[in-house]
């Protein structure tokens, strides 16, 4: 309908029906991470199953939300998994760049502090994503499970065994 | 449209509707929210802002009495609104929240301790919770909740075993999510025959209904302004003024004192012993405005208003979207206030939301400051239309139609 489609882009629709890793880790020794959106009840749970290295061997999503944040979640899955750490943080930097800089547009303050955008991260499919931004308060839906994964891989890298 | 109230005349007392949306017409279902104000609101507001305001109860000028008697016209006729006995029993506050705190932190801390419990329901709205909450966390008060039947009904088969015992029995009139309206006097006497006193949450009550505190037989009645077509910023709390009497003071500082030393304090006399600081004084101005435009409306006509939409939209929802929709709450439109929350298959509750809004269609979707009740009813959210004096069966219509559009853009 109009207006709605560079919000719900098919792509988004189809991660929403059909998520995917959707399921548990046994944790441990899989890592769990929960993520909460106090403001709409929104919550993400993403287990992580990381390698001594830091890659991401597996990970799983479940909880409960709007098609934004579960989409989002669907799409971050495929994304990270069998990445490095490194790999995985790009794309979490690039992801949050897309979404961040125009919210920073939206509070006038483009000029301090820019987050730095991943020219060599390529976002694919999450591009579809970009559209929520015209959306601010939809943008916490799509951050959610990005934020969640952060802090995932923050816990994974503190109990890494130090090389 | 055979109805108790005139709302084509209504609509047009209130310019926001007016306004357009997404090249739509607004379609204002989000009243258990925050209503939507009448012209006599905004311009008795204006007219006092442009010709009489002054802080009141400080100067003798001629404006500064003129703001202190409009003020204190709020109160009066807050008062008559509610069927208070005596002006000196109405506590100006910002909203109900503040009231149920102003209870908490004067009454309760006062006068509670460990050993002592206070009874709560299920469906409270987080206003209703958490002030009690802190206080069980500071005092080890213990807190005990009536539960809900399957059909969004306080279940009271209980009732005497929970209430034996409690200090304070507090609820709200209305549920906020449910609808449900709560058998109020049965409570009042229940807690006064188990030596407890009755606080009302009538945030979603007065609103809708003929509100008489007296006849309720309650002792705290906490109700808000921005709710009942009145501005934001102001509320308040009704109590028996023996029990106001015996209360502390709550918020301190100006305008609440009579005499101040370097050795202490005297409080001021009721009410304006719990009105500390400058109170929401245009606010007042604009609360009586909305109080009189109701009385014009008469609240029995209001209320018949509320059973007859409430009653053409839970019929049409059920019709028109089968087992696609599940509302929540008492099925009979005589036992609910104008609240509808619903769950739509398929399609959450914030993307529900987004997509009747570029219909112009308001809605809220969310918890609803209830996340005790969410839990209960095994939902993380919900959607929820309100009507009031201003919606009409084409308002639901464009709810209706609107669903369908969301169900045609998330269907499977």
């Amino acid at each position: 309908m109009p207006g709605l489609e560079d919000l719900y882009r098919e792509i988004i629709l189809d991660h929403y029906r059909n998520p995917r890793n959707r399921g548990e880790l046994d944790a441990p020794p899989a890592l769990r991470v929960e993520g909460f959106n106090p403001l709409c009840g929104d919550e993400v749970v993403v287990y992580l199953d990381v390698a001594d290295d830091g890659s991401v061997n597996d990970i799983k999503i479940s909880g409960q939300g709007c098609s934004i944040s579960q989409s989002s979640a669907s799409m971050m899955s495929s994304a990270v998994k069998g990445k490095s750490a490194e790999e995985a943080r790009a794309l979490i930097r690039a992801f949050k760049a897309m979404m961040s800089i125009h919210e920073q547009r939206l509070d006038g303050s483009e000029e301090e502090d820019p987050i730095q955008a991943e020219p060599d991260v390529k976002l694919g499919d999450l591009e579809a994503l970009q559209g929520v931004v015209k959306f601010p308060v939809r943008i916490k839906c799509a951050t959610l499970s990005w934020n969640t994964l952060a802090q995932g891989l923050d816990e994974a890298a503190a109990d890494a065994p130090t090389a | 449209m055979s109805g108790s109230l005139d709302v084509a005349r209504i609509k047009k007392d209130f310019p926001i509707l007016d306004r357009v949306t997404h090249d739509h017409r607004l379609v204002y279902l989000d009243s258990a929210n925050s209503s939507q104000k009448p012209r006599a609101v905004i311009e008795a507001m204006e007219h006092f802002t442009e010709h009489s305001y002054a802080n009141i109860h400080r100067a003798v000028y001629e404006i500064a009495e003129e703001a202190t008697a409009a003020y204190e016209g709020g109160r009066e006729a807050m008062r008559r609104f509610i069927n208070a006995p005596s002006s000196r029993e109405v506590i100006f506050t910002k909203n109900a929240t503040e009231a149920i705190n102003l209870v908490a932190y004067s009454w309760a801390r006062h006068n509670l301790g460990e050993g002592d419990a206070i009874l709560l329901t299920e469906m409270e709205h987080h206003a209703n919770f958490v002030p009690w909450l802190v206080l069980r966390e500071e005092k080890g008060v213990e807190l005990r909740f009536i539960g809900l039947t399957e059909g969004g009904q306080l279940d009271l088969t209980d009732l005497d075993r929970l209430i034996d015992g409690v200090s304070l029995v507090a609820v709200a009139g209305i549920s906020n999510v449910l609808g449900t309206i709560n058998p109020v006097r049965q409570l009042a006497d229940a807690a006064h025959d188990a030596g407890a006193l009755l606080l009302v949450d009538g945030a979603q009550y007065t609103p809708h209904m003929a509100t008489d505190v007296q006849a309720l037989g309650c002792d705290f009645y906490a109700w808000t302004g921005h709710k009942m077509l009145g501005p934001s910023g102001i509320g308040g709390l009704w109590a028996r003024e023996e029990l106001l009497d015996a209360m502390p003071a709550f918020l301190t500082g100006g305008e609440m004192i009579r005499d101040v030393r370097l050795d202490g304090w005297t409080p001021n006399e009721l009410p304006w012993k719990f009105e500390a600081g400058t109170p929401p004084i245009v606010e007042a101005v604009g609360l009586r405005a909305a109080v009189e435009y109701l009385e014009g409306l008469g609240m029995d006509a209001v209320r018949e208003h509320d059973v007859e939409l409430t009653g053409y939209a839970l019929r049409t929802l059920t019709e028109r979207h089968g087992d696609k929709i599940t509302i929540h709450g008492p099925s009979e439109p005589a036992a609910r206030g104008g609240v509808i929350s619903f769950v739509y298959e398929n399609v959450h509750p914030h993307d529900l939301s987004q997509v009747l809004d570029q219909s112009g269609v308001c809605v809220r979707a969310g918890h609803h400051c209830a996340k005790p009740l969410m839990r209960r009813l095994g939902v993380g959210a919900t959607a929820r239309a309100s009507v009031y004096v201003y919606n009409d069966e084409a308002d639901v219509d464009a709810l209706n139609e609107s669903l369908d559009e969301a169900d045609r853009l998330f269907a499977i």
